[in-house]
């Protein structure tokens, strides 16, 4: 053996007994650095005898390389072993939960109007605003409900004096939208509306969705198809939907709209034409225009949607109840 | 509106099955709310007459009576009712029966005698709420008759829910008319027989309100006798109608009622005095009344009069005085027209509400007076004997309701309904629901029948045909689409935007009532005179809100109750200022309490601040102003802590306030811990923010902290705002992030840690540069709040 290969037997048994990078790269130094034996080796090749120096320069190149396969090898298993220890020193629970803070949520009916107004709006509704506080003409006189009309015995009205009230139903808006626009009109009318009940099914708040669409040609059919294509999106399922003939001094026909439930059918929403005389109050030629209006009940739509059986359960606050929407 | 099923197939021949009829009447418009069985609860009671009574040796009130069940089967039950009697009929209930309520009837000896059953009362079989003594069974029971049947209780009642429109379906005929049109018979009413008169005995009739009555009609009947039993069959039919039976009189008319649609009303003559006057009340005129109550009249109340004065409210209730009993012999009965608009309210008035004024309110057809009068003569001698006299008719013509004539267009139920309907079919619906109809080109000419008070407009009439025609024969179709795209507006998009932050941030939405507990108000806003409801469901809900806070603090106390410890709320909604000033604002409000975070593994957690609100707050604002820009001020007033609130500017405007609730009002709401509140009136804050793109240097920057101290009574903003209004061109961010009081520096002093970040913006700034600007500052800050360097 002569002494390049010993040379190279002495670096192998420290490469493969290197056990961390730094002792690795040690010996690259010792052997392979600027100093480095096989460096110096190569530098000294000047002295030999210029006929020997290519095959003695070939064998120390040889070595090198050698070394060299043997160092970059050794590298790649020392820094394998480095970073696969760095993993096991950070294994964590993962089940762990995460931190910071804990999201709140939207009330169920701000959701439930959210969902009621996005589909409306899609199809070219605007979203209208008034009043809560009203007085006798808004809520009543214009809608063609006159004073001592057995209709508005069905109201349960509260009154702050002999004109003011709090709104019954959304139906304001209307008359206020009306008299200050004109057709063609498509819009919907959200809020809190007030009638003097309380019990497992009435609230003496609650919230309604009231919308209006005037044009030259507004039809019943138009008003059966999109409220049949709003109650299917809305509940995501084609629904068993009827159209039964009922009574709103503001409309005529007028309709309640009921949907078949697990319990046969359940009134969902009330419709009609509107009538002429709230047309003449707000100065629309009712013989020109016509149009349709519908009125729902929101906190009957959620509790439908969310399986909740108590309407009380949207005021009292429970954040139990809440959190959960 | 309830009737029995029973009653109405045996006035037409219906060719559906109950369900089939509910069905039909839901789908017109008359809602079939329930139906319920009359089948009555109780077995193994049949018919017994009493054949003999005895008193009970041993008790004063009871008596022994013996009771014939059948053929050679007498019974001897006990029995504590004052009004048995010997000859008449009573239900039965025999050893073995079972009543309403799990009552089992057994034998008993009561004070030594057996006691073999018990004759009962209406109530006592569930057939009543309540009743005064055992129930008379008619002439026609059969002692050992099954009571169920003779009782016919193998039916069911109807309850319509009727809109206030249909005032023409409050009684059978209404019903059967409806039921004709709807099953295409021709149905056609029978004739009823005049009554001739016997006597010609009257009372004279004056009407002075003739707008209001435009007709009345009177009777005398002499020699009635009041006593005898209503018939059974009529008593069921009231009950299922939901009407009690009072004496037989009473019973007739109202029967009457439910079967024509025209409510009745029957004196006792003996106690009128001289002629009978239709007017308004006087002033002040007092009246008692059938409930026994009395009550002043106002003078926009119709009444019936005598010489006395008034002696019924007409249409509504009659008075006490003249009202007949079981005494009656001689009636005089009354059946008249009163214009709905002189009923309407006037009920609700004084608090009533009877099915006389129920009727007449929505309209009563004011050709049917004479017919129910001939019809209720028929039956009431029929059943109480007695000898009519001649019935006295004053009609006022030009008050009666006009004849109503409409045109309508085929081109108009086209244009409503958005379908067409064969012309024929038009006809067919519109003759069939009494309508005189003259056939014109394209158009109809149609006459109204006196008892539709709901139809006058053409549009009246194509609601009629839709009804017939069903709705759900009307197929739907598309609305022509108007080429315009709806949007939130930018109000409304803003509001969601920061209901959705907030959720982020941690809180939960809730929804609180607009009409808030007075006590409440006053413990945080003692000076407020808020809108006050004049009929509030309850106490603690009278008050219009002004602001959003007391639900909220409402909210937190109810879910404290419930255990919670920790609790991030808020609510968007209007609040109502004042009675002067209607002006309805939409506010935001929220509220955070107990610990900053939700209790959780690797964070020490604290409670919830001042800063944690107010940096809540500059989250949601961030988005729609320059937070910089917001001005921060002393509030004025005593709901919140002193020290910890602050109102909140921006451009000159105040947008809302936050801080700590005051901790007497804290303690006064047996509160642990401290309550952070905020309130931004939504309609100031802007709806965006413009924002402008400013170039940024591409040059390194230069970053240096310092440490100043500073009296502690200055308040941090004012630094930072002089040091941002000098105007330094290389001063590129500015943070704070330290605050120190303690240890190593003077009491009275605090120190605050700067973070200053420099940057040219043409060249690379060099530390000497950046050495030179900062000397700079501190000179600024020692010269501005005596500022010095901490070393």
């Amino acid at each position: 053996m002569n002494e390049l290969d010993q040379l190279l037997e002495e670096a192998n048994s420290l490469i493969s007994s290197a056990d961390d990078l730094q002792v690795l790269d040690k010996i690259r130094v010792t052997y392979l650095g600027k100093k480095g034996l096989l460096t110096t080796r190569l530098k000294e090749l000047g002295k030999l005898p210029a006929e020997q120096r290519p095959a003695a320069g070939q064998m120390i190149n040889e070595i090198k390389e050698k070394i060299q396969i043997l160092i970059s090898d050794k590298k790649i298993i020392l820094e394998n072993q480095v970073y696969s220890e760095k993993l096991t020193s950070e294994n964590i629970d993962i089940s762990l939960p995460g931190r910071g803070q804990t999201q709140g949520s939207l009330h169920p009916i701000t959701q439930t109007l959210a969902e009621i107004e996005s589909l409306f709006v899609t199809i070219g509704f605007k979203v209208a605003d008034g009043p809560e506080i009203e007085d006798n003409y808004h809520n009543f006189e214009a809608l063609n409900i006159p004073e001592n009309h057995p209709a508005r015995a069905m109201h349960d009205t509260f009154y702050i004096d002999a004109d003011k009230l709090l709104r019954t139903h959304t139906s304001n808006v209307q008359i206020r939208y009306m008299k200050d626009n004109k057709p063609p009109m498509a819009i919907i009318a959200p809020g809190r509306v007030y009638r003097c009940d309380s019990d497992m099914t009435h609230t003496p708040m609650f919230h309604q969705v009231e919308g209006l669409l005037i044009n030259e040609d507004v039809t019943f059919a138009n008003l059966k198809e999109l409220l049949t294509e709003f109650l299917n999106q809305f509940f995501k399922k084609e629904l068993q939907i009827r159209f039964r003939p009922s009574y709103f001094p503001f409309t005529e026909p007028s309709a309640e709209v009921d949907i078949l439930g697990e319990n046969g059918w359940m009134e969902i929403l009330g419709c009609g034409m509107v009538h002429p005389y709230v047309l003449d109050n707000v100065g629309i030629n009712s013989e020109r225009y016509n149009g349709f209006a519908f009125g729902m009940g929101v906190e009957r739509l959620a509790m439908l949607k969310y399986g909740i059986d108590d309407i009380r359960l949207f005021f009292e606050n429970d954040i139990r109840f809440l959190k959960q929407f | 509106m309830n009737f029995s099923e029973s009653w109405l197939r045996e006035l037409i021949n219906v060719p559906v099955d109950r369900d089939g009829l509910a069905d039909q009447l839901t789908m017109a418009g008359l809602e079939v709310e329930l139906i319920t069985d009359c089948k009555g609860q109780f077995s193994n009671v049949i018919v017994g007459k009493v054949v003999g009574i005895t008193s009970h040796p041993d008790a004063v009130s009871l008596n022994i009576c013996q009771v014939e069940i059948g053929v050679d089967d007498v019974k001897t039950v006990i029995c504590g009712a004052d009004n048995v009697s010997s000859g008449a009929c009573y239900p039965y209930a025999m050893i073995g029966a079972k009543l309403p309520g799990e009552i089992h009837i057994e034998k008993r000896t009561i004070k030594g005698i057996l006691s073999e059953g018990m004759l009962c009362s209406e109530s006592e079989l569930g057939l009543a709420e309540s009743a005064k003594g055992i129930y008379q069974l008619g002439k026609n029971a059969v002692p050992g008759m099954d009571l169920q049947s003779y009782l016919d209780l193998d039916d069911y009642m109807f309850e319509l829910s009727l809109t206030p429109n249909r005032g023409d379906c409050l009684s059978l005929m209404g019903i059967v008319r409806e039921v004709a049109v709807l099953n295409k018979i021709i149905f056609r009413t029978t004739d009823i027989t005049p009554v001739p008169k016997l006597i010609n005995t009257i009372r004279n009739i004056n009407i002075t309100a003739a707008d209001a009555c435009p007709r009345y009609c009177g009777r005398i009947v002499e020699n009635v006798d009041a006593t005898v039993p209503t018939p059974t069959l009529i008593v069921e039919r009231l009950r299922r109608s939901n009407i009690r039976s009072i004496n037989v009189i009473v019973d007739l008319t109202n029967y009457i009622m439910l079967e024509l649609g025209q409510p009745m009303h029957a004196f006792d003559n003996s106690k009128l005095k001289g002629d009978i006057n239709i007017r308004f009340a006087d002033k002040k005129e007092e009246l008692i009344m059938l409930d026994g109550e009395s009550r002043i009249l106002s003078d926009n109340t119709l009444v019936i009069a005598d010489d006395s004065g008034a002696i019924a409210m007409a249409g509504i209730m009659g008075g006490e005085i003249s009202s007949v009993t079981t005494d009656t012999k001689t009636l005089f009965l009354e059946s008249a027209f009163f214009s709905p608009q002189s009923i309407m309210g006037r009920a609700r008035q004084y608090g009533l509400h009877t099915e006389a004024s129920h009727r007449f309110e929505r309209g009563v057809d004011p050709e049917l007076a004479i017919t129910a009068m001939e019809r209720l003569t028929g039956i009431l001698i029929e059943i109480c004997g007695g000898n009519p006299g001649p019935v006295i008719h004053i009609v006022k013509d030009d008050y009666l309701p006009y004849e109503v004539k409409i045109r309508l267009r085929s081109s108009r139920i086209e244009k409503v309904l958005g379908i067409k309907i064969a012309s024929t079919r038009v006809t067919d619906i519109l003759t069939h629901l009494g309508f005189e109809v003259v056939i014109k080109l394209e158009e109809w000419e149609v006459t109204v029948p006196t008892y539709r008070f709901d139809i006058s407009i053409e549009v009246d009439l194509i609601e009629e045909i839709a009804r017939i025609y069903g709705y759900n024969q009307i197929i739907g179709t598309s609305p022509q689409i108007n080429i315009k795209m709806g949007v939130l507006n930018d109000d409304q998009l803003r509001n969601q935007l920061i209901a959705h932050t907030l959720m982020t941030l941690g809180y939960t939405e809730v929804i609180t009532y607009s009409f808030i507990d007075p006590c409440l108000l006053d413990i945080l806003f003692p000076d407020n005179a808020p809108i006050q409801l004049m009929n509030p469901i309850s106490a603690d809900m009278s008050v219009m809100r002004q602001s959003l806070w007391p639900g909220l603090i409402s909210s937190l106390l109810y879910n404290i109750k419930r255990q919670q410890t920790r609790l991030k709320i808020f609510e968007i909604g209007h609040v109502y200022q004042s009675k002067d000033n209607m002006i309805e604002k939409r506010l935001l409000s929220g509220i955070n309490y107990g610990n900053y975070l939700q209790k959780q593994w690797g964070i020490d957690d604290r409670s919830s601040d001042f800063y944690d609100i107010k940096s809540d707050i500059e989250a949601i604002l961030n988005t729609y102003l320059e937070i910089k820009d917001l001005v921060y001020k002393k509030p004025q007033n005593d709901t919140l802590h002193t020290f910890q609130s602050t109102d909140i500017y921006y451009n000159n405007q105040k947008l809302g306030v936050l801080g700590a609730l005051n901790p007497r009002i804290v303690g006064k709401l047996g509160l642990q811990k401290s309550v952070f509140l905020f309130e931004l009136d939504l309609s100031l804050i802007p709806v965006n923010k413009t924002v402008k793109y400013v170039k940024f240097s591409k040059y390194p920057s230069i970053k240096r902290d310092i440490s100043i101290i500073i009296d502690e009574k200055v308040p941090v903003f004012e630094v930072i705002n002089h040091i941002n209004s000098s105007n330094i061109a290389s001063l590129h961010n500015l943070e704070l992030f330290d605050v120190y009081q303690g240890e190593g520096i003077d009491l009275g002093k605090k120190s605050l840690a700067l973070g200053l970040t420099f940057q040219g913006s043409s060249s690379t700034l060099t530390d000497e540069e950046a050495d030179i600007v900062i000397n700079n500052i501190l000179h600024s800050l020692h010269e501005q709040f005596k500022a010095i360097l901490r070393e």
